[in-house]
């Protein structure tokens, strides 16, 4: 149902200090999803129950499997007296419930506003409870009003490797043998992904986070406290002794991300592509792995290649001139538009909620075959998107990100391709494969098919060939 | 058994074994235990949210606008503003010289830009700490454009989610009274407490039509500013979902002397019972006869079919986490009139007579928990090999995990369940759930061997 005060109809005004319909989720979050990918360990947020409350719901709808997250749940007198008393219980009984090898810790809006300090509660922890069978404890800054969860999963991500990395701590055959992955935010199948890629170039890695099995796990007899699967901590100690480090993301801040901790304080080369979705992206993350191991690239990812090229030959007149608008995290939207371009599609609007200042720049260097205008708006929610759209008559042939466009493709009559994270109106979002050669073919064959379907749908003959 | 923290211990109770009831209840979450409450915030935000030509403004950083975004199968047979999210989106800069220029600015365009009948203001943890003085930009926002502009101080840390329940029932009571009331019969009431999840109010408002009462307004159901100004004329209170809203009905009988009933509009029996208690407040022979006419012509059209689902249902064991232990009431006499046999319940908010009523209606060896957690609750569908867990969203994958069914019965649900309609869809729902051939592959019921037909 439709009414007139949903569509304002006064002119856009150039920058809203509102954000309405947000493209973007908090720093947390982003957080929570990297402890989860730690094996035996637990999520904790010091904060107000409700953030933990509302991050699992957000988090569970998307992947469909257990998503506990503990919390320090403040209270009126925690503020003002500070959270240390409930920090500290709060360890204890996650400790005592759940006997996790690790408890991650991330802070939320309220305690980097009042000053908790969170570093010393938890060295005063340690030693209230030294000689006491405990976990490991590991913490991150994530205020809420700074970033978005992209942020919080990328600072999580490198203050695990921070906290956690020993030199020396790899036994001498391993050392200089393996790699450390920091793959960013993708799915549970994008994870599994990456493993089998290694495993078929015959090089061991570590994969930092690796919630592939921990938010994708299979159905059981016992409920298990912390599902099986997670990067394991003495790999995360060991990332210092690998021979290099790769880590996806073409917005990374260059100096804060834990391949860049590496290389500075350990000298582990890092090397940094666009996350490898599509061809093009795809090829340099192949010609990564081939530098890295000496091996060529094996023949099923060979195969693999030839026939999604073959496939974008068999598509390209469906696709040719159409129309996308892409959004959501900048690193997916850069993939994503990287991938549509050489396929011939248009990508007239490239958008995210993030602002790391690199979009523009990294859209531009993606899209130099595309034939027409690429528009780039970072730091913008979705009612931004649909005013943009229409005072510029984009006319999207279909729009591809997270399901939060549900609403706005409704509203354009187009269809929304669903990828990325969160899908929160389909199951299976942790299912889908994006990046390679196999996600490609997987997304080329869905977009093609999606269009092909409106097609089919909105075509008076309809036709039974196409 | 469980592994329940020592806290927690008096938070959980099993009936028969324990001789003496005791269960502590209300009180603060105990830090890492990992309860399925929310906060304060989410207290005002979901009562308030249903009402549809208002602005819902989340003042605050953005993570509490993003998980509240078009949150609740709320409907509306007009406008959906409340389906849109709205945030001051808080920076670090603000964080540091203060949030309230930021809110005046948001405030002033949306309400220019979408012309809402009123605006709610919901005030997130870090407002209540950095010290903006949110009432003061709402009145002057009010003054200026002229609607009322509510200040709701759902800080999240600042008690429970009860409390934010209080505090949006007390931005409700500034409404209320502002409206004219002329037109209103004396056979009129107010529908508290009822959402309009999956179009229930709508169901229940036909059931008022057909008794012949006026509806005056539905709060927050399908619910509209300029109703809830008439709402101080109804004769009557009528209150479900009593967590949320009896302190608005206790508010309205001390101003304006309106008298109210409980009831609950979940499974046939309560569903009945309500709508003759409000016949009898009025004491209007004609009304009691159309109703007994009414609620007969419903149980006749549904239960050959509730019946139908019994001798399937007969004898399965189910398990319900809600959020209010009234609804816990309702859902264990639904499911007895389905056969089955509740065998655990409990509730994030329950207080101490839900929790005398919940063990006077449940049978021996029940467990009965208050603000329980998911190692508790799994352990408790394990111990007592639950076929079906009435739960929300966060209930749901613990079940799952284990290879059990499910119902949603939260606000994010689809179905309606209210009315007799409901107790249909509320039976198919359940049926679908334990009678799924999923479940005979699943390794709780069969292990994880393959399967070889020989």
């Amino acid at each position: 149902m439709s009414s007139p005060v949903q569509n304002p109809k006064r002119a856009p005004k150039p920058n809203w200090v509102s954000t309405r319909n947000p493209c973007k989720a908090c720093a947390p979050l982003g957080a929570t999803l990297v402890m989860r990918g730690i094996a035996g360990a637990v999520p904790f947020l010091h904060g107000s129950q409700g953030c933990a409350t509302y991050m699992r719901r957000y988090i569970i709808s998307h992947f469909r499997e257990p998503m506990d997250i503990a919390t320090s749940g403040f209270s009126e007198a925690t503020t003002i007296f500070g959270g240390g008393a409930n920090l500290h219980q709060g360890l204890e009984n996650v400790t005592s419930q759940y006997h996790p090898s690790l408890i991650g810790i991330a802070t939320t809006c309220l305690t980097e506003t009042i000053g908790e300090d969170v570093h010393g509660l938890l060295h005063e922890f340690r030693e209230k409870t030294k000689g006491d069978e405990k976990p490991l404890l590991v913490h991150v800054s994530t205020p809420s009003y700074s970033g978005t969860h992209i942020d919080g999963f990328h600072d999580a991500v490198r203050s695990v490797v921070e906290q956690l990395a020993e030199p020396g701590t790899s036994p001498s055959a391993y050392l200089d043998s393996f790699v450390n992955v920091f793959p960013g935010l993708v799915s549970s199948e994008d994870l599994r992904f990456l493993k089998e890629v290694a495993a078929d170039f015959a090089l061991p890695i570590t994969l930092f986070p690796d919630y592939s099995e921990t938010l994708d796990g299979p159905s059981m007899e016992k409920y298990k406290k912390i599902p099986e699967g997670g990067t394991t901590i003495s790999a995360l100690r060991a990332t210092p002794s690998a021979k290099a480090s790769i880590e996806f993301g073409r917005t990374l801040k260059t100096k804060r991300t834990a391949a860049a901790f590496l290389q500075e304080k350990f000298e582990v080369p890092a090397k940094r592509i666009g996350l490898p979705i599509g061809v093009r992206e795809s090829d340099v993350f192949f010609a990564a792995m081939e530098k890295l191991t000496g091996h060529q690239t094996p023949e099923k990812y060979r195969q693999e290649r030839g026939r999604l090229v073959d496939a974008y030959v068999d598509g390209h007149k469906y696709l040719f001139g159409k129309r996308a608008i892409v959004f959501g995290d900048e690193d997916l939207v850069i993939g994503l538009t990287s991938f549509l371009a050489e396929t011939g599609v248009v990508p007239v609007l490239c958008a995210s909620g993030g602002k790391s200042g690199a979009l523009a720049r990294s859209i531009a260097e993606v899209t130099t075959h595309v034939r027409g205008t690429v528009a780039v708006r970072d730091g913008v929610d979705f009612m931004t998107i649909a005013e943009e759209l229409a005072l510029k008559e984009l006319k999207p042939d279909f729009v591809i990100g997270s399901s939060k466009a549900a609403k706005l493709a409704r509203e354009l009559g187009v269809p929304l391709i669903r990828v990325g994270f969160p899908i929160h109106d389909r199951i299976g979002g942790q299912r889908i494969l994006h990046l390679g050669y196999r996600g490609a073919q997987q997304l080329f064959d869905l977009v093609v098919n999606t269009l092909l379907e409106v097609k089919q749908d909105s075509n008076l003959i309809g036709y039974s060939y196409l | 058994m469980a592994d329940i923290l020592r806290e927690r211990e008096r938070q959980v109770y099993r009936k028969g074994q324990q001789q003496t009831f005791q269960l502590d209840c209300e009180k603060q979450s105990v830090a890492g235990s990992v309860s399925q409450r929310a906060c304060v915030f989410c207290g005002s935000r979901v009562v308030l949210y249903p009402i549809a030509d208002a602005l819902h403004i989340v003042h605050g950083p953005i993570g509490c606008a993003s998980y509240t975004w078009d949150i609740r199968g709320a409907l509306s047979s007009g406008p959906e503003l409340h389906r849109l999210s709205f945030s001051t989106d808080l920076q670090e800069m603000d964080v540091v010289q203060g949030g309230e220029k930021k809110l005046y600015a948001a405030l002033c365009e949306l309400i220019d830009a979408h012309q809402p009948k009123a605006a709610f203001v919901y005030a997130t943890c870090i407002v209540g700490v950095i010290g903006d003085d949110v009432d003061a930009v709402c009145k002057r926002v009010s003054m200026e454009k002229g609607i009322p502009v509510l200040s709701v101080h759902s800080e999240g840390f600042k008690g429970t989610k009860k409390d934010g329940y209080r505090a949006a029932c007390d931005a409700l009571l500034q409404i209320v009274g502002t409206g004219p009331i002329e037109d209103v019969s004396p056979l009129s009431i107010n529908i508290l407490g009822d959402f309009n999840l999956a179009g229930e109010t709508w169901m229940i408002r036909d059931y008022y039509a057909r008794m012949g009462v006026q509806v005056v307004s539905c709060i927050t159901g399908d619910g509209r500013i300029d109703e809830i100004r008439r709402a101080h004329g109804a004769a009557l209170n009528v209150v479900q979902c009593s967590g949320s809203m009896t302190h608005l009905a206790k508010s309205l009988k001390e101003k304006y002397g309106t008298p109210f009933i409980r009831v609950s509009y979940f499974g046939v029996e309560d569903m009945s019972k309500s709508l003759y208690d409000v016949a009898r407040h009025f004491k209007d022979k004609e009304m009691l006869k159309r109703t007994q006419v009414m609620v007969r012509e419903e149980l006749e059209r549904i239960m050959p079919q509730i019946a139908d689902y019994r001798r399937v249902l007969e004898g399965k064991r189910a398990a319900i986490y809600v959020g209010g232990a009234f609804k816990a009431f309702s859902l264990v006499s639904a499911l007895r009139l389905l056969g089955m046999k509740t065998v655990m319940v409990g509730s994030q908010t329950g207080n101490k007579e839900d929790y005398e009523q919940l063990r006077e209606l449940c049978d021996e060896g029940t467990i009965i928990a208050d603000d329980s957690n998911p190692l508790e609750l799994s352990s408790f569908l394990e111990e007592k090999d639950v076929d079906v867990f009435i739960g929300g969203v966060k209930e749901r994958p613990i079940a799952y995990k284990l290879g059990i069914g499910f119902c949603d019965h939260n606000h994010e649900r689809k179905e309606a369940l209210a009315g007799f309609e409901g107790m249909m869809n509320f039976a198919r729902e359940v049926y679908g759930s334990v009678m799924s051939p999923v479940w005979l592959l699943t390794p709780r019921r069969r292990g994880n061997a393959l399967e070889v037909v020989k």
